[in-house]
């Protein structure tokens, strides 16, 4: 097992530290709250100077994402983070990312919408995320974490996965993850890339054929094929990449299904509740797209198992794909705060026996 | 005397740069973009750093720049292509990146893009294409569309009243501290060619020497969206396209050499 150096450290320093010990060669981004500071601490431990990694402040997102695609096409290990409204303002460019099989990776410490909404935290970006935000038919790899720890693990995981599969990697965190202190056991630093794909645009080498990078085909017979390469890389995502987490699920005969910051809180919930002699467990979808959908629809198919209950701090968005994988076998209710409210481990539970009459 | 015995190495006065590909332009008859192209190839060739050359070609007739050329290129969104530019040159300082941009495309919408980036003073070359018109897309005002100029989306002529002025973008970017050149040239005659030639290879060396950001404007035609022959779009540019845009160096190794209050 490697050393690792154990640290306090907020959610969004916690990203900032874990990007530069994972080899980043480049940040950019642009400053709003709740993650700004992820840049300031990039700049205040002077990243540039540990690593050589490039940190820069861009003129707006779109600019932003812009440049992380340039770092991208070079075959270097870029990022960006930002919160709900930057990542609207960046979806054309994750778009064109995804069109042009970039790999980089994309941090949204995301806040309440819709508009300027609020700074609190909120998991109504899901579908943002999970089912599109930019135009056309793509998908980004998308780890959510629930805790500062697992955020940190997430950047070299998610930069792998990336490369792994020419592909851009989104880890989901919210305001709550971003601004919250936790143990963190730091990884040691990992060197920056000595060498790049062979795909990359960095300059022909001699001898070989020009690289370019180009999401465009005006013919559409082409183009449907690089759409069915990019489908066929998606159902390898789907296979390989499927991450989750059950809680006293094995003898559980309802199970709250919960992503996130608000698995946390949904945990303690079922800990009371269990004190309470309920059989309660936990579903925690860590991957978002791939969804586990297999491994609940598993769970519905099990006699024991009488309902589901999303729990959300959205209007309910996971719970499409929940029912998608129960596929009617069995309830599924919701309950979910909004606009930057975040319920007690108390309201969970008053929902869950709520949902299905129990008490 | 056969065509064979013309065909020999001491009677060659012009050849295609072997970084042009084979394929053929998608460029209408009669437009400079061929020649800035191809122009552009010649000097990295005559450099020798073609194997650390990386080109950005943004949204726009300069979309297809990887099909023509024998070195890497990067596509890029509308407006984008300067800020594609930076996320290169930042994790690659020693190589070379020139972004190739419409109008649309540097004066509309990537006027933020183009402003930051020459405010940074990023060490790079912009190539800016000027012809007053949105090519690709059939024809519609660009910002630098001239007063009372018909497009399709301003089929009565540019109203500057309702529809703004035509934009002079690039002696505004020389105004930036982080900018060291800026210069404007055309294509419609050998002569500017060579001139274009000379000022491209200015930008290149500019990057060498890290000096900042080199913007080489041509200012040029496009026959099919002004509804013309290419002599007769030749003829109008120069009576009015030079009239507005005056042909000439907007700042050299980082001093205005300007007059501010001609009409530029």
């Amino acid at each position: 097992m490697e050393e690792r150096e154990l640290r306090l450290m907020k959610g969004n320093d916690a990203i900032a530290e874990a990007a530069i010990r994972a080899g980043f060669d480049a940040f950019y981004g642009y400053p709003i709250t709740p993650q700004t500071e992820v840049m300031e601490y990039l700049m205040e431990t002077d990243a540039t100077a540990r690593t050589g990694m490039a940190v820069l402040q861009a003129e707006s997102e779109v600019s932003a994402i812009n440049m992380v695609y340039g770092g991208a096409s070079t075959g270097h290990r870029v990022m960006t983070s930002s919160s709900s409204p930057g990542i609207s303002l960046m979806a054309e460019g994750i778009s064109y990312i995804a069109g042009a099989e970039l790999p980089c990776l994309l941090i949204n410490v995301s806040r309440g919408g819709p508009g300027l909404g609020t700074i609190q935290p909120s998991q109504a970006d899901y579908f943002q995320t999970v089912k599109g935000g930019g135009h056309g038919d793509y998908k980004l790899l998308t780890l959510a974490p629930s805790s500062v720890q697992e955020l940190t693990d997430f950047i070299p995981l998610g930069i792998d996965l990336a490369f792994k599969y020419r592909n851009p990697t989104m880890i989901l965190a919210d305001g709550a993850l971003g601004q919250m202190m936790e143990k963190v056991a730091l990884p040691p630093q990992r060197p920056r890339l000595a060498e790049y794909p062979d795909w990359a645009t960095n300059g022909t080498p001699r001898g070989k054929e020009r690289r370019f990078i180009t999401s465009l085909n005006l013919l559409p017979k082409e183009h449907e094929l690089v759409n069915i390469r990019l489908q066929a890389k998606y159902r390898e995502m789907e296979k390989n990449e499927v991450r989750y987490q059950e809680f006293m699920c094995d003898d559980a005969e309802y199970i709250i299904v919960a992503f996130g910051i608000i698995a946390r809180i949904a945990q303690k919930a079922i800990e009371i509740a269990r004190e309470n002699g309920h059989k309660i467990g936990l579903f925690r979808p860590i991957s978002l797209y791939p969804f586990p959908m297999d491994q609940i629809k598993a769970l519905a198919e099990n006699p024991r198992v009488k309902g589901f209950l999303s729990v959300e701090l959205s209007a309910g968005q996971m719970i499409e794909d929940i029912r998608l994988a129960v596929e009617g076998r069995k309830p599924v209710g919701f309950f979910g705060r909004q606009g930057g409210m975040v319920p007690t481990p108390g309201e969970v539970e008053e929902a869950l026996y709520k949902q299905f009459n129990i008490k | 005397m056969e065509v064979n015995e013309i065909i020999k190495p001491e009677n060659l006065v012009y050849k295609k740069s072997r970084l042009m590909r084979e394929k053929p332009f998608n460029f209408c008859p009669g437009c400079g973009h061929g020649v800035v192209v191809r122009t552009i190839a010649e000097v990295i060739e005559e450099m020798g750093i073609e194997h650390d050359v990386i080109g950005i070609s943004p949204v726009g007739c300069s979309v297809f720049l990887y099909d023509f050329y024998n070195f890497d290129v990067v596509e890029a969104a509308h407006g984008r292509a300067c800020a594609v530019a930076t996320g290169i040159k930042r994790v690659q300082p020693s190589k070379y990146v020139f972004t190739y941009q419409g109008d649309g495309d540097l004066a509309a919408i990537g006027t933020a893009e183009t402003m930051h980036a020459c405010n940074r003073g990023e060490n790079i070359v912009i190539v800016f294409i000027n012809n007053g018109i949105y090519g690709m897309t059939g024809g519609q005002m660009a910002p630098t569309t001239l007063e009372g100029m018909k497009t399709t989306t301003c089929p009565r002529g540019r109203d500057v009243r309702t529809m703004g002025y035509p934009l002079n973008i690039t002696p505004l970017l020389a105004q930036l501290p982080g900018v060291c050149y800026v210069t404007r040239h055309s294509v419609h005659t050998p002569g500017n060619v060579r001139k274009l030639k000379k000022a491209l290879r200015t930008a290149f060396e500019n990057q060498r020497d890290k000096k900042g950001t080199s913007i080489v404007e041509v200012v040029s035609n496009c026959n099919s969206g002004w509804g013309m022959t290419p002599k007769q779009a030749n003829e109008w540019m120069v009576e009015n396209m030079f009239k507005k845009y005056p042909l000439g160096d907007m700042k050299v190794d980082g001093k205005l050499v300007m007059d501010m209050n001609e009409p530029r």
